[in-house]
């Protein structure tokens, strides 16, 4: 037992001190950790196991998976609802169409975003604020209220099919809601905010001597861009893609309210085998396998580079 | 010259996007119609109904008192997470600490609101709790997915400034609560706004676990207006949406004013 502090001094409440600081961690670290174990982990551990449940009809609508009825202990376990989902088409194409929504969009944004972000970063300090603020203001309102907007917008009667008729583009009204164009307007527009946020925290960071610099050295307006600006700006693109792409890729409420029957998401297939259905084990099946192909390669790609930062630093 | 044409036009362009479709939504929560795009005339018929439905007041009530609790819980939480991994060495499987702390930032939100459900049903056949799905699992799903975010926040301010300070704090004789409320808490103070405020917006706008979560006398707001919005159009929600954006917009407008005098000085 020692009572030195680490620097070598004798410090008579020490023992005391570490004492207290002991218990004071301990119910740090132990609060949450509970808190995620039994709200979290639990959650998607029993989302595993009614995921290889058999079916049945009854309330919870799955039997268990270990049976004492007999005296002996039989384990009804069944990879059969992976199977069904992985055999039928049907599911295959919604887990690629939301792949697909959530790949565009991010593009989309990224190439709206970028200039954005680009310019409220380089305007002087004034303005900046006051740009910042209004990028701000959209990010704070109702998600649900910015999707509905765009069903207000885009009816039959709506205002822009007013403004086309007014000028005599068209004759009479487009039906323009309810199909994956619309979808994918609505994504980018409530996604937007999300990728220009953190493109603007890196590029305001961003020393604007060095596209002086460049440019004195000859480079043209391009190759700056492209040698100097967007590999220093690479962090800030990729938290914003991934700000965007992941949320998405379950998104649920915008093609509800703004797409159409053309084409199924995920996020949707989900929700229709749980509450419509009440297919428990296939709408379990559907999270687990969505959770391993589309989470856990986000997850490993971040711990990579979150080392390639690390190492870079 | 040529430059700054870019500039502007980008700028200008990329603003009119954001705004145009609320701007739209305001200007005809005005209109005296019932059938929501077809111009009548000026009017403030459709707050009145706001006001008067009980359904919206109520569901607005439950949804404040909701992201207030949320908030407060998953701050507390955050903080705890941020400080372990930032000041505590020694945890218990700390990889697996780390995967639990930030893994909800990346879980689609239909899957955690699924698998909470599910939790909350089989617990309640196993234990008896929660008796009932309402506002005591919606509560318990909002903290869940805020507290990763909360704690991002509070463990970059943490890891970012000098922990020296602490440490000559406690050379100095301090007892280690008071060097966490003397000094690490006000550091943080800061973050753990910021944290609040986070946590409390994204209790305030869940749709989707909610809708999972909920039970009788929990709709919170979201889940009524999606129900109110989700096969048509609705004049009281127009209403709705420009009294949000008139709040946002105040509470922007004094923030921009707060942080200027901070700079100022």
């Amino acid at each position: 037992m020692t009572l030195l502090s680490a620097h070598g001094k004798v410090s008579p409440s020490i023992f005391l001190m570490n004492n207290f600081l002991r218990k004071q961690n301990f119910w740090f670290v132990f609060t949450p950790y509970f808190w995620l174990v039994l709200f979290f982990f639990i959650p998607l551990a029993l989302i595993f196991k009614i995921s290889i449940s058999v079916s049945e009809w009854g309330m919870p609508p799955y039997r268990d998976l270990l049976d004492f009825s007999d005296g002996n202990i039989k384990i009804n376990s069944t990879l059969s609802n992976y199977a069904f989902i992985f055999s039928d088409p049907f599911y295959l194409r919604s887990y690629l169409n939301s792949l697909s929504l959530a790949f565009t969009s991010t593009l989309i944004c990224l190439l709206i975003g970028y200039p954005i972000a680009f310019y409220v970063a380089k305007s002087k300090e004034s303005t900046r604020n006051l740009l910042l603020i209004l990028l701000i203001i959209p990010f704070w309102t109702s998600f649900l209220l910015r999707v509905y907007a765009w069903k207000v917008i885009l009816q039959g009667s709506g205002i822009i099919n007013a403004i086309l008729m007014k000028f005599g583009i068209i004759s009479e009204p487009l039906s323009m809601l309810y199909n994956h164009y619309t979808v994918v307007l609505g994504v980018v527009y409530t996604y937007l905010p999300f990728m220009i946020l953190p493109l603007y925290g890196y590029l305001v960071k961003f020393d604007l001597n060095l596209i002086d610099a460049s440019n004195d050295l000859g480079a043209r307006p391009l190759r700056t861009f492209i040698r100097v600006i967007l590999p220093l700006s690479l962090p800030g693109i990729i938290a914003g893609s991934m700000l965007v792409f992941i949320p998405v890729v379950g998104e649920f409420v915008i093609p509800e309210l703004l797409g159409g029957s053309d084409k199924l998401y995920f996020g949707k297939i989900i929700w229709q085998e749980f509450f419509v259905n009440r297919d428990w084990p296939i709408a379990s099946a559907l999270a687990m396998s969505g959770i391993i192909i589309l989470v856990l390669p986000i997850i490993v790609f971040q711990l990579m580079f979150a080392k390639y930062n690390f190492k870079n630093e | 010259m040529n430059r700054y044409l870019l500039k502007v036009v980008s700028l200008v362009i990329g603003f009119a996007f954001l705004y145009f479709p609320i701007l739209t939504l305001i200007a005809y929560s005005f209109n005296d119609n019932k059938r929501v795009m077809v111009w009548k005339g000026f009017s403030f018929r459709w707050y009145g109904k706001l006001f008067q439905n009980e359904q919206i007041i109520e569901a607005f009530v439950i949804s404040i008192k909701i992201a207030s609790l949320s908030a407060t819980f998953a701050t507390i939480l955050g903080v705890m997470i941020g400080y372990s991994l930032t000041r505590i060495s020694k945890i218990p499987a700390r990889p697996f600490f780390i995967f639990l702390s930030s893994s909800p930032l990346v879980m689609p939100e239909i899957i955690l609101g699924l698998s909470l459900l599910l939790f909350f049903i089989s617990s309640n056949h196993l234990i008896g709790f929660p008796s009932s799905k309402g506002q005591l699992t919606v509560l318990i799903s909002h903290i869940t997915f805020s507290v990763a975010f909360v704690a991002v926040i509070i463990q970059s301010r943490l890891s970012s400034y000098d922990k020296n300070i602490e440490e000559a704090a406690q050379d100095l004789g301090t007892i280690p609560n008071k060097i966490f409320w003397k000094i690490t808490a006000p550091v943080i103070l800061p973050s753990i706004i910021s944290g609040w405020l986070l946590a409390f917006t994204l209790s305030l706008d869940d749709l989707v676990v909610a809708s999972f979560t909920t039970g009788p006398g929990a709709n919170t707001l979201p889940i009524v207006v999606f129900s109110k919005v989700r096969l048509g159009l609705s004049p009281e929600v127009n209403a709705l949406s420009a009294i949000i954006m008139l709040f946002v917009i105040m509470a922007a407008i004094a923030y921009y004013f707060v942080n200027r005098s901070n700079i100022q000085k």
